[in-house]
């Protein structure tokens, strides 16, 4: 038992090593901007958010919640929407990609929410949630918080027969497989309600937010973003590793892709209409038209008509002719759609009737963290692919 | 096997159902009445006493009252200082408006935070404590836009007036009431408040607009304002309505449960409908 011990942990030290060229043009160039970021992170915790961010006492909400949470959650939605269809609804094709679909919506919760911590002006009570009698039950946030927080557990839980081929550990791994489908639909129950969470917390800026954005339905409207905004990022960033991990990536696979991608644009497609049709529900309730000739009404006509309506057809059209370059910029399209409109609830949309000179606009070290938390992120995923079988194809056992 | 998998999951949601309501039992609630402040701005000569005795209570930089060049552009409560009043010029003159807090009788602030560092008191007054996390949900759904936050600070705080919580813990009245030479301010129990700012529209009805701000906006709040012009004139926001914000974001709240008994159940249809047709 010691024996096989000291054989795992000299394991994991050799797989810490790097491998393969220190000095890449991707690694010469990330590498700095991850350092001067981890700086300015410093500035924000001993000087408080005001040195580094645009922050106001008119617009608290700013960069960090608007793309690390609002808008990184959604696109890490892939993964319970992938989980849901191989193992729930037994769509066996996209089993081969199941797990680098978990990977990245597990990384994505670790680090884009994770950067949460920093946006908290008093981050050493970021567990006072979950601790002691200060459940706020009452709480939208509370909600999104404790789901969320379970559901990363769930996802960690969900990739461990990952590690645990990588480790070779192969009782573990079986005990795994008997506990994976009800943690997958805890899991996917877990996403629904963080999802949709996201969407309540704007109900309460009633009035803060222009008319043509506020909805009872937001929850709803939230949580669609997020199946069709997630599955837009496994076509995008599997596009990407499907080429730099080409090397990782079995020869089955290969053959699949563009089936698979065919496959995942028509589910886009599908809730990305469910989605544009509850759009044109909303528009009309709030007589939606008396608000479109103006600068904020043409800023929806954007978001929903150019990132909405316009990626629908290319994404039916890519799946109808195969077009497969079609579907790459039409997922990408709707997943900017994504970010657009949670853009809007946060800080874009909210208080459109302040004058541009009380504005938000993110500072350049917000945008700076804001791309270290993303390159760090990929850094840790491309240490993981490189390592961890998660591009291998598991068979069913039953 | 499979069914087993399923019970497992449906034990987890109903433990998850279980739990919340023992957690999140009420308290035992004494009924007291909420107090309030009663604002009569056709009484305030701007004199700005009020900022200065609030300051002082709360151990904030004490503004020099005496300088009237404040009043050029509209103000609006800072992290040092609670109060302000404004000038409006108005189609009946000048009128001052003191600003703070208004203490909600269903506050936004309340319902959005998570570590329940704000608070309704039992005697109306919204307060904060250092549960704080500094996520700022508040300042982003409260209507007057009241609660502000240190960005200066490493170690920041939420700022906003608290009706003098500790005062009326030792049985004195608010600060600014106190200070207040005009009576313009006056301190009592929600309800008489109401009382008397009615009696005086009544009795004068060509000095006052006939409406109370506060007395149903965002389903009432502790803070009364009478006014002689209409509210719009004065700074207030008249398109709040009068639904409490809370209510807003009760629907999905109470909708959780919902998901959480109709989503396992849904899925293992789905998973037991397309087991045999589906697999390859």
């Amino acid at each position: 038992m010691s024996q096989r011990r000291k054989e795992v942990i000299s394991f994991i030290l050799s797989e810490l090593k790097p491998k393969g060229p220190i000095f890449t043009p991707f690694n010469m160039i990330t590498a700095p901007i991850i350092l001067i970021g981890l700086i300015i992170i410093a500035i924000r915790f001993f000087k408080g958010l005001g040195a580094v961010t645009n922050l106001s006492q008119e617009f608290p909400w700013g960069l960090w919640i608007a793309f690390d949470v609002m808008t990184g959650v959604p696109w890490a939605g892939g993964a319970f929407c992938l989980c849901f269809a191989v193992y729930v609804a037994h769509f066996e094709k996209y089993r081969p990609i199941l797990r680098a679909a978990i990977l990245s919506g597990l990384l994505g919760y670790s680090f884009y929410a994770g950067a949460l911590v920093l946006d908290l002006g008093r981050w050493w009570n970021a567990f006072n949630p979950f601790i002691g009698n200060k459940f706020g039950f009452q709480s939208a946030l509370w909600l999104v918080a404790i789901h969320f927080l379970l559901y990363t557990i769930c996802e960690f839980i969900e990739f461990l027969p990952v590690v645990a081929e990588w480790l070779n550990f192969q009782r573990f791994k079986r005990f795994l497989h008997s506990i994976a489908l009800p943690v997958i639909i805890l899991g996917i129950t877990l996403s629904t309600l963080h999802q949709a969470g996201l969407g309540a917390l704007v109900l309460m800026a009633k009035g803060k937010i222009h008319p043509l954005w506020w909805s009872e339905f937001t929850p709803v409207l939230f949580f669609i973003q997020s199946i069709f905004g997630g599955i837009a990022m496994v076509i995008f960033e599997g596009s990407i590793t499907h080429r730099v991990f080409s090397y990782r990536i079995p020869q089955e696979i290969h053959e699949k892709h563009y089936s698979i991608l065919i496959g995942l644009a028509r589910g886009c497609a599908g809730a990305l209409f469910a989605y544009l049709v509850l759009k044109i529900l909303m528009f009309i309730h709030v007589y939606g038209w008396n608000y479109v000739i103006s600068k904020i009404g043409i800023w929806y006509l954007v978001e929903v008509v150019g990132f909405g309506f316009l990626p629908l057809f290319m994404l039916v059209s890519g799946a109808r002719n195969e077009a497969i370059n079609l579907i790459k910029i039409a997922a990408l399209m709707a997943m900017i759609g994504v970010a657009i409109s949670r853009f809007n609830y946060v800080f874009i949309a909210y208080k459109w009737y302040l004058p541009l000179s009380e504005r938000y606009f993110p500072s350049w070290m917000e945008i700076w963290v804001t791309a270290t938390v993303v390159l760090t992120e990929i850094w840790v995923l491309r240490w993981i692919i490189n390592r961890m079988p998660v591009y291998a194809v598991e068979k069913e056992e039953e | 096997m499979n069914r087993r998998d399923f019970l497992k999951a449906l034990w987890i949601g109903l433990i998850s159902i279980g739990v919340r309501p023992i957690l999140g039992r009420a308290e035992n609630e004494e009924f007291t009445e909420f107090m309030g402040i009663l604002v009569d701005t056709t009484r305030c000569i701007g004199c700005r006493a009020c900022e200065a005795a609030c300051a002082e209570s709360h151990g904030l930089p004490v503004p020099d009252i005496k300088d009237t060049s404040v009043f050029k552009t509209p103000r609006k409560p800072s992290t040092q200082q609670l109060t302000v009043v404004n000038r409006f010029e108005t189609e009946k003159g000048e009128v001052f408006v003191k600003t703070q807090c208004m203490h909600c009788n269903q506050p936004a602030c309340v319902a959005a935070c998570l570590v329940k560092a704000f608070k309704k008191q039992p005697y109306a007054h919204v307060t904060w404590d250092k549960n704080c996390m500094g996520c700022r949900f508040c300042l982003y759904v409260c209507p007057f836009d009241i609660p502000k936050f240190e960005y200066e600070k490493a170690i920041p705080e939420i700022k906003k007036c608290d009706l003098c919580w500790d005062r009326f813990k030792k049985g004195m009245i608010p600060a600014c009431v106190e200070a207040c030479p005009q009576e313009a301010l006056i301190f009592g129990k929600r309800r008489d408040l109401i009382h008397e700012a009615k009696t005086r529209i009544y009795k004068d009805p060509d000095r006052y607009y006939h409406h109370i701000y506060g007395e149903n906006e965002v389903g009432g709040t502790s803070y009364l304002y009478l006014s002689k012009v209409s509210f719009e004139q004065i700074g207030f926001r008249t398109d709040l309505g009068y639904t409490p914000y809370p209510e807003y974001a009760k629907i999905f709240i109470e909708s959780d449960d919902l998901v959480y008994i109709l989503w396992p159940v849904g899925m293992w249809l789905v998973y037991e409908l397309t087991k045999k047709g589906g697999s390859q």
